[in-house]
């Protein structure tokens, strides 16, 4: 085993893992933190017409595997670039859970909030942006942030419909020169780098939002 | 069309008398299997300030909530200013229960400051007080904002517009909570036990404000409160409750002072033993 392989990987895999997997984890927790509110905020519709629909889309989205969801996605949206197929999905997939962290964010909102915007007249469109959202909004920051971090450790998963992420441009620069374990070592070290600090600035900001 | 109407009773031709601001009229609320109120009718006139007292559990807090449309009535039904409210008149003159678009119009001439004060934590002091004027009434911000700060001198915080509300203590929280609902002109003003959940040397800064909007004012108050002093001092009339029934009623002097039922004096010991 030729442990220089590392080095030599390196240049082509950080590329990689800046254009695609960074870029991928960041869009993608954008698109799921959007998505994620909406599904929460249609989740507490009046009307069971809006509630049902939304239960039973968000729940078998969670039910499914993401990598059966990214090959349904890329069979329907074959046309589309396989970034763009496989980041929408990783938005959709983790979009799911993060809507589970701002029910318990609204929920956590005391009824008196509510009943003081009804008191005051204030629409419930209004009451749910001055009001409920910029509170729910510091209880949930530490949760989105953790499902972000679940998320960049998905993203290989891209890799099945083609996307050339970091451990996939690993791989292939694994078979062309028969190193293996340098080459994935390097890349689970790359994702350490990342990803625990991450986690470690959001248990700082956990704490200083005071959960 | 000739729908029965939820409620043989809930005829719009029954029409309320005019000097009337608030009236029940054989209004029924129930939780589950308890019933809070039963076949409940009173009425409140305009300008008229009425305190409700009774047992924890005996309904008066549930009046204050349906009228604030944070509860719906099970039967029965409940008119503001001559105006069905808890329903609305089809076009055959029948009442069916209110949609949202018929409560929020007639929630407009109601206040209300709560026993936990819920001012929005997000906004700070002054703009609790504008938030409602400015998107709810649509006044122009140099306006709500000038009224908001003459409340808050009103209410002795004048200096602390710019505060958020976790650095008031309870009591100041109240008095702006109570700023908060005058910015709105109700017409009728809920205080649904607003001295409760206050330390007791707070308590009376905040019941002195309510005794200058009463003398100030000609708001139509409905009161609920233990503060036995308070209610005599500002109250036009005194109704007593027990298991969601009016049990007594009068003026202040003669139910706190010559109180004819024995439950309202047996309520009226145990509060007074309270102290």
């Amino acid at each position: 085993m030729n442990w220089s392989a590392m080095g030599d990987a390196f240049p082509s895999v950080i590329a990689a893992f800046f254009k695609v997997t960074l870029v991928s984890t960041v869009v993608g927790t954008a698109v799921a933190a959007a998505l994620g509110l909406v599904w929460a905020i249609l989740g507490r519709s009046r009307t069971r017409w809006v509630t049902v629909p939304v239960k039973v889309v968000v729940e078998f989205i969670r039910s499914t595997p993401l990598m059966i969801q990214l090959f349904a996605l890329w069979v329907l949206l074959g046309s589309l670039p396989t970034e763009v197929i496989g980041i929408a999905m990783l938005g959709i997939h983790f979009s799911t859970y993060m809507s589970e962290v701002y029910r318990a964010g609204i929920d956590a909102v005391p009824r008196g909030q509510w009943e003081a915007a009804t008191a005051l007249s204030l629409p419930r469109s209004h009451t749910w942006r001055a009001v409920i959202l910029p509170q729910a909004v510091r209880n949930v920051l530490p949760g989105l942030g953790n499902y972000a971090i679940a998320m960049f450790k998905y993203t290989p998963f891209l890799s099945v419909i083609g996307v050339g992420e970091m451990v996939r441009t690993a791989q292939d620069y694994g078979s062309n020169h028969f190193e293996y374990p340098p080459v994935f070592t390097l890349c689970g070290l790359i994702f350490l780098a990342a990803s625990y600090p991450t986690s470690l600035a959001m248990r700082k900001l956990e704490k200083r939002l005071g959960h | 069309m000739a729908t029965e109407p939820a409620n043989p009773e809930a005829d719009a031709s029954a029409t309320a008398p005019s000097a009337a601001c608030i009236k029940f009229d054989q209004v029924v609320k129930r939780f589950g299997s308890n019933t809070v109120l039963d076949h409940l009718d009173f009425s409140v006139d305009r300008g008229e300030r009425v305190t409700l007292i009774g047992p924890s559990g005996s309904g008066k807090t549930t009046i204050l909530r349906l009228l604030m449309t944070l509860e719906k009535v099970n039967d029965g039904v409940i008119w503001v200013d001559d105006e069905p409210f808890s329903h609305m008149r089809t076009p055959g003159g029948q009442l069916r229960p209110a949609n949202e678009k018929h409560l929020s119009a007639i929630r407009r001439k109601i206040g209300m400051v709560f026993q936990q004060f819920n001012l929005f934590p997000n906004m700070r002091v002054l703009q609790n007080i504008t938030e409602a004027p400015i998107h709810v009434l649509g006044q122009d911000r140099a306006k709500a904002e000038a009224r908001a700060r003459e409340l808050l001198e009103m209410v002795g915080l004048g200096d602390r517009a710019d505060a958020h509300p976790s650095q008031l203590s309870g009591g100041q929280q109240q008095r702006v909570a109570i700023a908060r609902a005058l910015a709105m002109d109700p017409e009728i003003l809920l205080l649904d036990e607003v001295t409760s959940a206050l330390d007791p040397e707070l308590v009376a800064d905040v019941l002195n404000v309510l005794r200058d909007v009463a003398r100030e004012t000609d708001i139509t108050m409905l009161i609920v409160t233990h503060e036995m002093q308070f209610a005599r001092d500002v109250s036009h009339r005194v109704l007593m409750f027990d298991h969601g029934r009016i049990v007594e009623s009068g003026p202040p002097d003669q139910i706190f002072g010559n109180p004819t039922e024995e439950r309202t004096q047996r309520f009226l010991r145990a509060v007074l033993e309270e102290r």
